[in-house]
């Protein structure tokens, strides 16, 4: 517990210091969602349909942004070799390396979202569905990127690649993020598509752990 | 300190279908240190991953007994975010160690790094960088210490440095292994040569 946490205040302390990476991140997820409005114009109804695919699909490429540098220093400075010699399990940094990752890109992602969600007209029930989804839901999103990132590094061109292998694998994920601000449209309550995500968040918090662990390893080599 | 020992018997390794080296067997215990030595490409790095795990040999067996590895590889491994004292501080954490206060000031002292420890890793250069890393090992509490290049980039008063550290380290019970081009006549030290 003692390595986690001193990878976990590690990665956080990297990010203060250099705030910049993170601040990339939300400016990029602003501007792709205010493009909508600005582009569609005043038509209210349309807008609030759309809004909950946008912002999720805004909020999964601006998470991806930052996953590629989610090992890739590590790899690049020789770090990942301490990480890998360190007597904890692997699994365990590993998902030191998530939790910070997700503590400063999903939760400001999902805490921006509900501001940006009234320019798509968006009513507060509907402000709310897009927070509490975000929240559950972007944990899945920073594993997923995880894996995708422990597996392309080192190759040539790893950003896209990393991006080619995380989006299919977050497609449940966005499809129940933005059913639910779609059921709330339609009178229904958002609960169910809420629990399908914390289901699909444990799923990946219970095995993709292992998965980049084992990618590491192998990159390691 | 614990005594480490460390046996390897018929290691062989191939890269790219090309044998690195093959039928590779000595013995390490404390109070020794192995240089590895031969020239570029002979495998020293290859040998020195595959004895802390960090890489895969093809056959042989390595068997280490009671050791504590404190790694110093090709790259530093240090963040260039973080403070000198803030690496050595973090790595020991990452080790599950508590951090000894007092041996982090001692290393950082042997490699003349009091002056700089407050400063990031980022703003020194390749030797301080070196430096760091080495004092990184040395307020480690591992008793195997494994060493790639750790001569690199240091000037002659840092190599002193290095030497005097290792000579304690060894008089400690400790065992050292050090890919190295650097030759390495101090009590304890003996020489291996790949690809002869």
């Amino acid at each position: 517990m003692t390595a986690f946490a001193a990878l976990f205040r590690r990665d956080l302390r990297l990010v203060l210091r250099r705030p910049g990476d993170v601040v990339v991140v939300l400016a990029f997820f602003v501007v792709a969602t205010t493009l909508f409005p600005l582009g569609i114009g005043p038509e209210s109804n349309l807008l609030a349909r759309i809004a909950g695919g946008v912002l999720w699909a805004a909020a999964l490429f601006a998470a991806l942004l930052s996953l590629e540098r989610l090992f890739a220093s590590d790899y690049e400075d020789g770090a990942l070799d301490l990480l890998l010699l360190a007597p904890g399990a692997l699994e365990l940094a590993v998902l030191a390396k998530c939790a910070s990752h997700w503590i400063v890109t999903g939760l400001p992602l999902a805490l921006l979202a509900p501001l940006l969600g009234v320019a798509f007209g968006l009513d507060g029930q509907s402000l709310a569905a897009v927070a509490l989804t975000l929240l559950v839901g972007t944990p899945t999103l920073s594993l997923i990127g995880g894996l995708a990132a422990a597996l392309t590094l080192g190759a040539r061109k790893s950003g896209a690649l990393l991006a080619l292998l995380a989006l299919p694998l977050c497609v449940p994920t966005v499809i129940f993020g933005t059913g639910a601000i779609e059921a709330i449209a339609t009178g229904e309550g958002f609960g169910v598509h809420l629990a399908i995500l914390a289901a699909l968040a444990l799923m990946a918090l219970a095995t993709l752990p292992w998965g980049i662990a084992a990618a590491l390893r192998l990159a390691g080599e | 300190m614990t005594t480490a020992a460390l046996q390897v018997t018929d290691l062989a390794c191939r890269r790219g279908g090309r044998r690195v080296f093959d039928g590779l067997s000595f013995s390490v215990k404390g109070g020794e240190l192995l240089a590895l030595t031969g020239a570029n490409g002979s495998g020293k790095t290859t040998l020195l991953r595959a004895l802390a795990s960090l890489g895969r040999a093809d056959a042989g067996t390595i068997v280490w007994q009671g050791a504590d590895i404190a790694w110093l590889g090709h790259l530093d491994g240090l963040k260039g975010d973080l403070t000198v004292r803030e690496n050595i501080d973090v790595a020991e954490r990452l080790r599950g160690v508590t951090p000894d206060r007092q041996r982090i000031e001692a290393a950082l002292a042997s490699f003349d790094l009091a002056a700089l420890a407050s400063r990031p890793v980022r703003t020194l250069s390749a030797g301080q960088r070196r430096r760091t890393a080495l004092a990184r090992v040395a307020a480690s509490q591992a008793n195997a210490w494994l060493l790639d290049e750790p001569f690199n980039a240091l000037d002659m008063a840092s190599q002193k440095s290095l030497r005097a550290v290792l000579a304690q380290h060894l008089a400690a019970g400790g065992l050292a292994i050090a890919a190295t081009h650097v030759s390495l006549d101090m009590p304890g030290a003996r020489s291996l040569e790949l690809g002869a």
